[in-house]
């Protein structure tokens, strides 16, 4: 197939079928030099980055929410245009018909969208609320489905988070496939794939699937119109560079328009940006500066994307976040490196418009990657602390080379696979159940297999493991059940239109589990195989508290009498989980990943073995507990690594943050120490790392005085925030965390 | 199989400013020296609850081995790591089996056959010249200014990479003149390819505190970054 919007490409498999892979593969041009041929900001893009950070500014007067539209049911369509600033708008488009101000959305569920709009002063509009009267939501048909038990599991916060009420994010559309191919032959290639189905056997999941390519194909529909209310006609390929990331950007829009999950990922489209870019400074008609300013007028557009969302809600996700995940760089299966020159200017919008939160920069990090790539990346971390790292080493042999993230450490083929998320489940608080054979202190509810409590004067480590076991199935089978629930009703209620339009049809499937208190646990295990741990009782009975005498090991010291037990954790989990199938046959896979959530799980459980107080928060991810490290910062780095990515295929999140002083004593050391941090941390396997390089007086004072920072920028756990959007309490957790001094 | 016994204070895994590149720190315990400005006063004793073989070190160390790189490696430091020469000397024998780079972090007073064994395994030496002048050395250290320059002497012979290091503390060392000293001293040893001059500090207050004694220097000020500035200038 040919198109006059092609010329100059070099041909491929790309043409006949849908396949963005092949043509960046075929049409790339890697950089291996340094950052300085970048430009810096234009005018237009000052003028334009003043507007938004007054609204900004605005946002956060008005308690991190400027305006709802209450009335209108976010779509694709169903808003006027808006503009931040018409005339100088490069990329247009926008969630509402204003900027900042907020949808609403209730497929997922009614019940988060009348108190979102409650917490923040307004009324959810009669005309809403009267169009949804006769709508299942997702959220209605997963409580119809929930059994009294996967009820229990949510109240007692041994499960928690799950996307039971709102969209469940985690997808990335192709959305560079409506760059590439234009909007019309999406639509033709998914007609066909109808066609072939339409003479095979009709079983449900046949029947299902034939419903979902009709409304892909009518979601692709929309998102022309929706273009068309701009004033671009999208049906073709894109001619140029500014016409690619607008196409692209628009089928983003479309499905943050569509859903309001809780990760809408970008996927990776710096390094096909750049293709077009290349073509047209070839062609003479785009600049360097040009070229940046395209990228700043798209990351804008990003930065100002945001979803309506509860208090609750945030105290799980803190930041307002929307994990707008871009992964840059990485290497190709036939090792040339996939960074180009978008990918330096992808990061270079961290200077030309100030450091950010979103999108959710993420490096995938090959020991091969190009070292002047390296140092950039290290620099801008070192600067803003705006970016995360994963392993691409440890990813292409599984994902191929044109993989991205979801969220902050889910690694899928882009428009191949797909994740079903499922939040997480509280594993220290199920290792007290156990103990207390069924009982929840905290909650005081019974749950699970019902047992004595366990006997004796001090715990038995053989003892509590055995029980542990059994926990650990049951809650696994529980975990898997309530996941197809969820799942089944998302699909039947709130099904991803556009960007599953923007998957092949036959798409791989994962079922995304996750755990939290993962440093809890083994370091309560080493306590009680190690030291003495004598159980404390209340009244009736149950244990509520420990007395520890004696040393043990601790996750973090790269000691593998603790680390182990850490490891064998995951294993055991995912093992359990494995035992019960899933809806649509998805595959298991697990997360050590907390998002800001460590500290809610904490709050809801009780005193631990390892010494851990009631209430106090966990530590974020797969990381070590609080200022238990004692041999520095790569011991620390070395526990996490030994977490294997086969168990943890959803990702092991890892937070680190040390000081300047402790990186290097000058701009030069520390750009070169990181880059050899992150080289050997990944050498080890390692899947994930947030670098944080700052003080905690500079977090201490930011907590006394917000409005002296602004756009002070950290990074948590797979994903970064604002820091003064995060409550008191997750600011408190935050200061807390162990910090990498000099000695 | 040697199985010499070593007393360590700690270890620091994540080492960035103890030799070049990232560095596998062993603090060791013991110090026949009683600087007025030491921040480590927790390392003056002989006596350690820690003690590590040679191969224990040396085994942990190799678990860093990919965050070297070109540059990194293993650093012994104190407390004064040449009093247990023969341990150091071991680890380093051990660690250059292994590839990987071996520094010594030393205050230079002692020069015996066991220490010039020692720098047989030494790829580089960290050595502190802590004053320009004998009446300072004696006053502020316990020994004369001689011995850092004996040792000196005998690592230029032995043609070892070599980086100076000096504390500046306010009112004590803080002059153009210190500077100008020292210079003289780099320029007549080739050896030397790097001087630092860090600020004096004072976090290590808390430790003097802790065991209840003074911290001698501890009324002093720390270098403001001019001062810092303008002496890191008239270094040649």
């Amino acid at each position: 197939m040919e198109h006059n919007n092609w010329n100059g490409f070099k041909k491929g498999v790309w043409q006949d079928e849908i396949n963005v892979r092949d043509f960046i593969q075929q049409n790339y041009k890697e950089y291996t030099g340094d950052s300085d041929f970048l430009a810096g900001a234009t005018d237009r893009t000052n003028g334009m980055m003043k507007k938004l950070n007054s609204l900004f500014a605005l946002e956060r007067q008005f308690g991190g929410v400027l305006d709802i539209d209450t009335t209108t049911v976010s779509s694709l369509t169903s808003y006027a245009p808006g503009y931040i600033d018409k005339e100088n708008e490069l990329i247009v488009g926008m969630q509402t018909n204003k900027p900042l101000r907020r949808g609403v959305n209730p497929f997922g569920g009614m019940r988060m969208v009348r108190q979102a709009c409650e917490a923040y002063g307004y009324k959810l509009s009669d005309k809403v609320e009267d169009e949804f009267k006769y709508r299942t939501t997702h959220n209605d048909g997963v409580f119809r489905a929930y059994t009294d038990e996967m009820r229990q599991a949510r109240r007692c916060h041994v499960i928690t988070g799950l996307p039971d009420a709102y969209g469940r994010g985690r997808i990335i559309g192709d959305y560079r496939r409506v760059a590439l191919y234009g909007v019309d032959r999406l639509i033709e290639e998914k007609k066909k794939d109808k066609a072939i189905r339409a003479t095979g056997d009709f079983k449900t999941e046949d029947i299902r699937l034939f419903e979902e390519l009709h409304k892909q194909i009518t979601f692709l529909g929309y998102l022309k119109e929706m273009a068309a209310m701009y004033g671009y006609d999208i049906s073709g390929p894109a001619s140029n560079a500014r016409e690619a990331i607008q196409w692209t950007y628009f089928a983003y829009l479309a499905a943050i328009k569509e859903q309001n999950g809780a990760a809408m990922s970008l996927g990776r489209v710096s390094t096909f940006f750049d293709i077009y870019i290349e073509r047209d400074l070839a062609r003479g008609i785009l600049t360097e500066s040009g070229a940046q300013e395209l990228m700043d007028q798209f990351v804008m557009k990003l930065r100002i994307a945001r979803h309506l969302r509860t208090p609750e809600y945030n105290e799980l996700f803190g930041g307002d976040p929307m994990w707008i995940t871009e992964a840059v760089g990485g290497m190709g299966e036939d090792g040339r490196t996939l960074v180009t020159k978008n990918c330096f200017r992808m990061l270079n919008t961290l200077y030309t418009l100030g450091s950010s939160p979103e999108p959710n920069l993420t490096i995938l990090w090959s020991t091969q990657l190009p070292e002047n790539f390296k140092n950039f990346c290290a620099k801008v971390s070192a600067d803003t602390d705006s970016i995360q790292y994963e392993n691409d080493d440890v990813m292409r042999p599984i994902y191929g080379d044109d993989y991205a993230i979801a969220c902050c450490v889910s690694a899928m083929k882009i428009g191949k696979q797909m994740q079903f998320f499922g939040a997480r489940c509280n594993l220290a608080k199920l290792l007290l159940i156990a103990i207390n054979g069924g009982y929840d202190t905290t909650s005081k509810m019974h749950i699970g297999p019902q047992m004595p409590v366990l006997d004796g004067e001090n715990l038995d480590f053989e003892t509590v493991m055995e029980r542990f076991q059994i926990y650990i199935e049951w809650l696994s089978h529980l975990y898997v059940n309530t996941m197809n629930v969820i799942h089944y009703m998302h699909d039947k209620y709130a099904y991803e239109k556009i960007q599953m339009a923007l998957h092949d049809t036959d798409v791989e499937r994962f079922m995304a589990f996750g755990i939290a208190g993962l440093s809890v646990v083994a370091d309560s295990l080493s306590a009680i195989k190690f030291a003495d741990v004598k159980p404390v009782k209340d009244e009736e009975g149950f244990i509520t508290d420990f007395k520890t005498v004696g040393e043990f090991p601790k996750f973090g010291n790269d000691d593998d009498r603790v680390d182990l037990i850490a490891k064998d954790m995951t294993h055991r989990v995912i093992t359990a989980l494995r035992q019960t199938p899933t809806y649509r046959n998805a595959i298991h896979t697990l997360s050590v990943l907390t998002i800001t959530s460590n500290v809610m799980y904490g709050k809801n459980t009780g005193a631990t073995p390892d010494g851990r107080k009631n209430a106090e928060p966990f530590a974020p991810g797969a990381n070590p507990m609080h200022n238990r490290e004692e041999n520095g910062a790569l011991a620390s780095l070395n526990s996490v690594a030994k977490i294997s990515y086969d168990d943890c295929r959803d990702g092991i999140s890892n937070t680190f943050s040390i000081t300047p002083e402790a990186l290097g004593k000058n701009e030069d050391e520390r750009v070169e120490n990181l880059v050899a941090i992150l080289d050997g941390y990944f050498a080890k396997k390692a899947h994930h790392i947030n670098v944080n390089v700052l003080n905690r007086e500079t977090l201490m004072d930011a907590y006394e005085n917000p409005e002296k920072y602004p756009n002070l920028t950290i990074r948590v756990s797979g994903y970064a925030v604002n820091f003064n959007k995060l409550s008191k309490a997750q600011q408190r957790e935050v200061i807390s965390r162990t910090f990498h001094e000099a000695m | 199989m040697s199985s010499i016994v070593g007393q360590v204070h700690s270890i620091q895994t994540l080492g960035t400013v103890d030799g070049p590149g990232l560095r596998f720190v062993v603090f060791l315990q013991g110090c026949n020296l009683r600087c007025k400005c030491c921040h480590n006063p927790d390392t003056w004793d002989m006596k350690s609850e820690k003690q590590f073989t040679a191969e224990e070190i040396v085994e942990k160390a190799i678990k860093y081995k990919e965050y070297f790189g070109e540059k990194g490696g293993i650093t012994i430091s104190g407390g004064e790591p040449i009093l247990q020469a023969d341990f150091c000397c071991e680890v380093f024998r051990l660690c250059h089996e292994n590839g990987i780079n071996t520094c010594l972090d030393t205050s230079g007073s002692i020069l015996n056959e066991k220490v010039k064994k020692l720098l047989t395994e030494t790829d580089r030496v960290l050595l502190d010249i802590k004053y320009t002048n004998n009446a300072d050395y004696i006053e502020n250290v316990g020994c004369s200014l001689e011995k850092p320059l004996d040792f000196l002497k005998y690592v230029d012979e032995n043609k070892i990479p070599t980086t100076i290091r000096q504390v500046i503390i306010p009112t004590i060392n803080d002059s153009e003149e210190n500077i100008t000293k020292l210079n003289e001293i780099v320029k007549k040893h080739f050896c030397i390819d790097k001087v630092e001059l860090l600020p004096f500090k004072k976090i290590c207050q808390t430790k003097y505190d802790s065991m209840k004694i003074e911290f001698p220097f501890g009324y002093l000020d720390t270098p403001t970054k001019e001062t810092m500035n303008k002496l890191n200038k008239l270094l040649k």
